[in-house]
C-alpha cells in the first residue's frame, strides 16, 4: 500500500509545487524569520521562524525550524554583521519563541523535497555556518549560541558552529542529535564533524549521543563538552550577556566604528534565463547544458586610500564582483539544476585587478580590506564545492590576475588562447600572479590553491611566486603547470568545442564524484570532513529507501508509522 | 507468594510490586525518599503538616474496597508503589504490534518515547500539589480542607507511582529522571515545570475546583490513554491511579457546584433575579455566576491546551507503537491500527474555522481532546441543573475550543468564546466579559477567610449533601494542630 493513498499532507509535500526562482538577495526590512538587536559591540540574533513562511507550499515551519528560506536570511545577517557592523565583537544566537531553540531542518520539507534540493539545501546551510564560526577569527566577531528550551538536530548544529555555547539548566532544555534513531539520516550540517572536531567529544560519547533521541542536558551537556557552560535560568538572560560583554572586551582587534551599507545588487533575470549584473554576466545554452559566467575587469583605477575605500563601500571593484559572482554561483546551484557545465570567462584589465588588490592587501589590517578579502575567499571555496563541471576559458583581452586567477585553479581544467587570433585586437591572453595567490585565499584543505596544484611539487610553487605581477602568456603559464591546455588560433575552437560537448554527455553523478575527489588533494580539515566525509555519506544515505522510500523514514515521519528499513548492512 | 492485591508494609515504602525482593528498585527509590519528603515538608505550611486529617490509604488494588480511611498526620502518609492487578494475556491493543502479549520490559526501540510520556506526566503529578500549597490558609471548611489534602497526598502517589516506573525500567537515565521531577518546580523560574498550565498560580478555591474539575480531567484522559499502553507496567500503574483521580474531579464538580448553588441561593433570599446584577450579588458576599463563568472559560482553555497540537506526530508514533492508545481503546470496535482511518481536525483556512479530514493516526491528541470536552461537558450540565432548580436564569457553557488558546492551530489569534474570529478592538472590548479580570480576582480573593471549625462553612459555599466516608456534617475531617 503506498502512503500517498493515506497521508494527504505528505503527500501535498512529497508534490511541492515548483516555486519561482529562489533569491539570495534580502535585506533586514523583509526578514520573516530573524529580527536583530544592536547594542554596541553586542548584537542580538533571534531566530523567530513564521510558521507560514516556508519557501514551498506542503509544510508548516513550526517550533523554529527552518529551510532554505530561513537559511538565506541568516546568511544575510552574518555577511551584513561583518560587512555593516564591523563595530559588533559578541553576536549571541537565541530563539525568539519559548521553550524551543531550534527542532532543526522542517522533516516535512526534507521529505518533499527532491534530492537536487535537499543536496544544494545542506550545502548551502553548510556554507552559511562555515562563515560565522569562522568570524571570530577572521573578524573578531564572536558567536555565542545561548540556549534555552530543546535544541535538536539542525538545532544544536546551528549552536555548534558558534563558539560558545551556553545553556540553560532549567532541568528540561537539552541538546541533541536525534536524525538517526529519529529520521535514520545523519546530522548532516556539520553536526557529526564539530562535536568530534571541533569540540572534541569522545568518539564513544559522541556515539550515545548521536543516537539519543532525547539528547543531553545540565551539567551532564558541559561535562561531555556539548556545551561550554551550563548556568541557572534565572540568571540565564544575565550570564548570556555578561559573556557576550566579556568576549567583546576580549576582543583584541580595535573595532571600527561605523561598518558600510550592502546596498541592493545591480541585477537583471532576462527571459532567456540570463543574468545580467554590473560586473557579472550570465549566459546560458540550455541545449548545451552550459552556463557560462563572464567577469568583468574594473572600470576605474582603484580608490586612493582606505577613506576613500570606506566612502566607495559596496561600490568597490572587487566587493561588487565578490557579491555578484557569489549570487550568481547561488543563483546556477538552486535554480538552474540542469546545467551540468559552467564555464568561466573575464574580460578586462589584468592590471587594474591587480591594482585594486593590491590596495587591500596593503592596508590589510584595515577592517574592511580584511572583510573584502576573506570575502572573496568565501566565495572561492562557494565555487570549489560547486558540483558543475568547472572550466576557465582565458581569452584574449581577460583579466584572470590575483583574485580572479584563483578561478583558474578553483576549476577542473582550463584552455587558453596561444599566440595571436586573426581578426581579434584584443591584448593577447595573459595570467598574472600576486601575492594574495599565495595565502589570502586559502582552500578549505587549509592550502592555497597553488599548494594544492602542485602537490607533488612544492618548487613550483616557489618558482610561481617569482613571476608576482608578470603578465605570463600561454606558453610560459602551460609550462609553470597554471593552465591545463593552451591552443593556437587553429585549434582552439574544435578544442573547446569538443570537449565542452563530450563534458556535458558524462553522467552528471560520475562527474560530481570525480571533481569532489579531485579538487580536494591534501590534508583533512573539519571543514573538508564536513563538505567531503559528512556530506557524501549524508547523500548517499538521502538516495537510500530506508530514508526516502515511500516506506523509508523521512515519508513516513509524521504519520506515527515507523520507516522499513531493509536491514542488510552495505 | 507474591500478594498481588494486597498492599505489603513489609519495606518502608508500601507495595504491591514485591520491593521487598527486588533490592536494586528498593535501593533507588529508599535513595530518592527522603528527597520527596523535603520536598513535602517545604511545600505544606508546618501547621498542616502536624494536624491531624481524616484520610483515605491505600490498602489493596481490589477494586472493591481498596482504601481504609483514618487519622494521619500527612508527612507519615504511606505513599506507595501501587499497581492495578495484571490482566492475564495481556495483549497490546493498538498500534503496529497490536495483538502481540503486552511488553513486560521496556522494548529497546521504544525506551526514549516511554520515558518522555512517564517523565511528562510524572510531573504534573507534583506540581498541583506546589500550585495549591497555601489553600489551606483559606480553606472554606475543614471538610474542604480534608479535600485538598487528600488530592494532594494522592497527586503525591502518583508521582511516587511514576518514580517507580523510571527506577525500575530506566536505569541510571530514569534516576536522574526522577531527580529532576522533585528539581522542578511549579512557576519557578529556574526550573518551571513541563506543561503551562501547570505553571499558572491556584490563588483561590474556586480556582482549585475549576482545576480539580479541568485539570485533573486532562490528567484523567491522559491516564486512561496510558492504561491502554502496550507496555504493561505502565498500563496497571494508570489503571489504579485512576480510581484515585475519580475523587479529584468529584471534589472538582461538587466544589464548583455547591459555590453555584449558594450564589443562587443568597440570590433567592435577597430577592435579586438578575444573574448579572454582579454588585448587588457580590455584596451578598457570594460569587456571581458571570464570574464563575469567566473561571470556568479560564480553566477549561488552559486545559485544552494540555492535549498539545491538533496534528501531532508525536501522538502519531506513540499510538503506532502501542505505548499509548486511545481514550477507551479497548471498546473500538476498528483494526486499532488506524492505517487507512481519517478523523475531522480543526483547521483555520483563509480566515475560516473548519475540520477537515486527516489521517486519525496523526490526529490522536484531537480524538482525546474531543473525548475530554465531551466528558466535561456532563459536570457543566449538572451545574446549571442546580441553577435551574433555584430559579435562577443562567446558563453555564463551555467556550467554544478556538477561544483563548496558546497552543494548535488556534493559538495566537483571536476568538471570542462562541468561535467567532475577532479583530484586536473586538476582543479588547470583550475580554472582560469572558475572563477573569484582576478585580474579579481580588474580590474572590477577599471572600477567602478560613472556616476552621467543624460543620461550619465560609458564606459564599453550600455544605456538602454528604459527607466523605459517611461522616455527619459536625465530623472534625482536620484535627487542626495549633502552637
Ligand atoms: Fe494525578
Ligand atoms: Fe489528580
Amino acid at each position: 500500500m503506498s502512503d500517498t493513498s493515506t497521508v494527504s499532507q505528505d503527500s501535498a509535500a512529497a508534490t511541492h509545487a515548483a516555486p519561482g526562482r529562489i533569491d539570495f538577495q534580502t535585506d533586514p526590512s523583509r526578514y520573516r524569520h530573524w529580527r536583530v538587536e544592536h547594542d554596541g559591540p553586542v548584537a542580538q540574533v533571534f531566530m523567530d521562524v513564521d510558521e507560514k513562511g516556508g519557501l514551498f507550499p506542503g509544510y508548516e515551519l513550526k517550533l523554529n525550524s527552518y529551510d532554505l528560506g530561513v537559511d538565506i536570511e541568516l546568511n544575510d545577517i552574518v555577511q551584513r554583521m561583518r560587512f555593516e557592523h564591523p563595530e559588533v565583537r559578541a553576536v549571541v544566537m537565541r530563539s525568539g519563541k519559548e521553550r524551543v531553540f531550534c527542532a532543526g531542518a522542517n522533516i516535512r520539507m526534507l521529505g518533499g523535497a527532491s534530492h537536487v534540493h535537499k543536496v544544494n539545501f545542506c550545502k548551502f546551510t553548510n556554507e552559511t555556518r562555515n562563515a560565522y564560526e569562522a568570524a571570530a577569527e577572521e573578524s573578531g566577531q564572536t558567536w555565542i549560541a545561548a540556549v534555552q528550551g530543546s535544541c535538536a538536530g539542525g538545532g544544536y548544529e546551528l549552536a555548534l558552529a558558534c563558539n560558545h555555547i551556553v545553556l540553560t539548566d532549567d532541568s528540561t532544555s537539552s541538546v541533541s542529535l536525534p536524525e538517526i534513531p529519529l529520521l535514520a539520516v545523519l546530522p548532516g550540517t556539520g553536526g557529526l564533524t564539530r562535536v568530534t572536531d571541533k569540540r572534541r567529544v569522545r568518539r564513544d560519547l559522541a556515539d550515545v549521543f548521536c543516537t539519543m533521541e532525547e539528547g543531553v542536558k545540565g551539567r551532564r551537556a558541559r561535562d561531555w563538552g556539548l556545551v561550554d557552560e551550563v548556568v541557572p535560568n534565572s540568571r540565564f538572560d544575565e550570564a548570556v550577556a555578561e559573556r557576550a560583554r566579556a568576549i567583546a572586551d576580549a576582543s583584541s582587534r580595535a573595532a571600527p566604528r561605523k561598518g558600510i551599507a550592502l546596498t541592493p545588487l545591480e541585477r537583471q533575470f532576462n527571459e532567456d534565463g540570463s543574468v545580467g549584473y554590473s560586473l557579472v554576466e550570465v549566459t546560458l545554452d540550455r541545449a548545451a547544458r552550459r552556463a557560462t559566467i563572464l567577469l568583468k575587469g574594473p572600470e576605474a583605477a582603484p580608490p586612493a586610500d582606505m577613506a576613500a575605500l570606506e566612502a566607495e563601500g559596496a561600490r568597490f571593484y572587487l566587493l561588487r564582483l565578490a557579491r555578484e559572482l557569489d549570487d550568481a554561483i547561488l543563483h546556477l546551484r538552486l535554480n538552474e539544476t540542469e546545467l551540468g557545465l559552467i564555464v568561466l570567462r573575464s574580460q578586462g584589465d589584468g592590471a587594474a585587478v591587480l591594482a585594486h588588490e593590491a590596495l587591500l592587501l596593503q592596508n590589510a589590517e584595515h577592517w574592511l580590506a580584511n572583510e573584502i578579502l576573506h570575502y572573496w575567499k568565501r566565495v572561492m571555496k562557494r565555487l570549489d564545492v560547486t558540483a558543475r563541471s568547472l572550466v576557465a576559458v582565458i581569452e584574449h583581452g581577460s583579466c584572470f590576475a590575483g583574485p580572479l586567477a584563483e578561478i583558474l585553479w578553483a576549476a577542473d581544467r582550463s584552455y587558453m588562447m596561444e599566440d595571436e587570433f586573426e581578426g581579434d585586437n584584443r591584448p593577447v591572453a595573459a595570467i598574472r600572479l600576486s601575492p594574495g595567490n599565495f595565502g589570502r585565499y586559502p582552500m578549505a584543505n587549509g592550502l592555497t590553491r597553488l599548494q594544492t596544484r602542485f602537490l607533488g611539487v612544492p618548487e613550483a610553487v616557489e618558482a610561481a611566486e617569482e613571476q608576482l605581477g608578470t603578465p605570463l602568456e600561454a606558453e610560459a603559464a602551460r609550462e609553470m603547470g597554471l593552465i591545463t591546455f593552451a591552443h593556437d588560433d587553429i585549434d582552439w575552437e574544435d578544442e573547446l568545442r569538443i570537449f565542452l560537448e563530450e563534458r556535458a554527455s558524462f553522467s552528471p553523478d560520475a562527474l560530481t564524484g570525480m571533481e569532489a575527489n579531485l579538487r580536494f588533494a591534501g590534508p583533512e580539515t573539519m571543514e573538508t570532513r564536513i563538505f567531503g566525509r559528512l556530506t557524501a555519506w549524508q547523500n548517499w544515505i538521502f538516495q537510500r529507501p530506508n530514508a526516502v522510500g515511500t516506506e523509508g523514514s523521512l515519508q513516513r515521519y509524521g504519520t506515527g508509522r515507523r520507516g522499513e528499513f531493509d536491514m542488510r548492512r552495505v | 507468594m507474591l500478594d498481588l492485591i494486597n498492599v505489603s508494609y513489609d519495606t518502608q515504602i508500601p507495595n504491591n510490586v514485591g520491593l521487598s525482593s527486588d533490592k536494586r528498585v528498593l535501593k533507588a527509590l529508599e535513595k530518592w525518599h527522603p528527597g520527596y519528603i523535603n520536598w513535602w515538608n517545604d511545600l505544606i505550611p508546618d501547621n498542616f503538616q502536624k494536624s491531624l486529617v481524616y484520610l483515605r490509604t491505600a490498602v489493596s488494588v481490589d477494586p472493591k474496597g481498596w482504601a481504609k480511611f483514618d487519622y494521619v498526620k500527612m508527612p507519615e502518609y504511606r505513599w506507595g508503589v501501587l499497581l492495578a492487578p495484571a490482566v492475564e494475556d495481556r495483549r497490546i491493543p493498538c498500534g503496529e504490534h497490536a495483538g502481540e502479549p503486552a511488553w513486560q520490559e521496556v522494548p529497546g526501540e521504544y525506551r526514549a518515547m516511554l520515558r518522555r510520556l512517564i517523565v511528562i506526566q510524572g510531573d504534573t503529578e507534583p506540581a498541583s500539589v506546589e500550585q495549591q500549597r497555601f489553600l489551606a490558609l483559606s480553606a472554606p471548611s475543614l471538610y474542604d480542607m480534608r479535600n485538598l489534602f487528600q488530592v494532594n497526598v494522592e497527586e503525591g502517589r502518583h508521582l511516587w507511582a511514576m518514580v517507580y516506573l523510571l527506577h525500575k525500567y530506566f536505569g541510571a537515565d530514569g534516576r536522574e529522571e526522577a531527580d529532576d521531577l522533585l528539581r522542578r518546580s511549579s512557576g519557578s523560574e529556574e526550573a518551571p515545570r513541563m506543561l503551562g498550565a501547570f505553571n499558572e498560580e491556584t490563588p483561590d478555591w474556586l480556582s482549585f475546583f475549576m482545576f480539580t474539575y479541568f485539570t485533573d480531567r486532562d490528567g484523567k484522559m491522559q491516564l486512561e490513554a496510558l492504561a491502554q499502553s502496550g507496555f504493561d507496567p505502565l498500563s496497571r500503574t494508570c489503571r489504579f491511579m485512576l480510581t484515585e483521580e475519580a475523587h479529584h474531579m468529584f471534589v472538582g464538580e461538587t466544589g464548583v457546584g455547591r459555590t453555584i448553588q449558594r450564589t443562587c441561593e443568597a440570590m433567592n433570599e435577597a430577592g435579586i433575579e438578575d444573574p448579572h446584577d454582579v454588585d448587588a450579588i457580590r455584596a451578598l458576599g457570594v460569587i456571581d455566576l458571570p464570574t464563575i463563568q469567566k473561571k470556568l472559560n479560564l480553566h477549561y482553555t488552559l486545559s485544552l491546551d494540555l492535549f498539545g497540537q491538533e496534528v501531532s506526530t508525536n501522538a502519531a508514533n506513540a499510538f503506532n507503537a502501542g505505548i499509548k492508545g486511545r481514550y477507551m481503546e479497548h471498546r473500538l470496535e476498528d483494526d486499532h491500527k488506524l492505517t487507512d482511518a481519517t478523523y475531522p481536525v480543526w483547521d483555520f483556512v483563509e480566515g475560516k474555522l473548519i475540520r477537515h479530514e486527516v489521517p486519525a493516526l496523526t490526529a490522536i491528541n484531537m480524538r482525546l481532546r474531543d473525548d475530554y470536552t465531551r466528558d466535561a461537558a456532563g459536570g457543566v450540565g449538572r451545574w446549571n441543573k442546580i441553577i435551574e432548580k433555584t430559579g435562577i436564569r443562567f446558563e453555564m457553557k463551555l467556550p467554544h475550543e478556538s477561544f483563548n488558546r496558546k497552543i494548535g492551530v488556534f493559538a495566537n489569534k483571536l476568538f471570542d468564546p462562541e468561535g467567532k474570529l475577532l479583530t484586536g478592538a473586538e476582543y479588547d472590548a470583550g475580554i472582560n466579559h469572558w475572563l477573569p479580570t484582576k478585580a474579579d480576582g481580588d474580590f474572590i480573593q477577599s471572600l477567602m477567610k478560613p472556616v476552621y471549625e467543624p460543620g461550619q462553612f465560609a458564606g459564599w459555599i453550600a455544605p456538602p449533601k454528604v459527607g466523605i466516608d459517611n461522616k455527619p456534617g459536625d465530623f472534625e475531617y482536620v484535627k487542626l494542630y495549633m502552637a
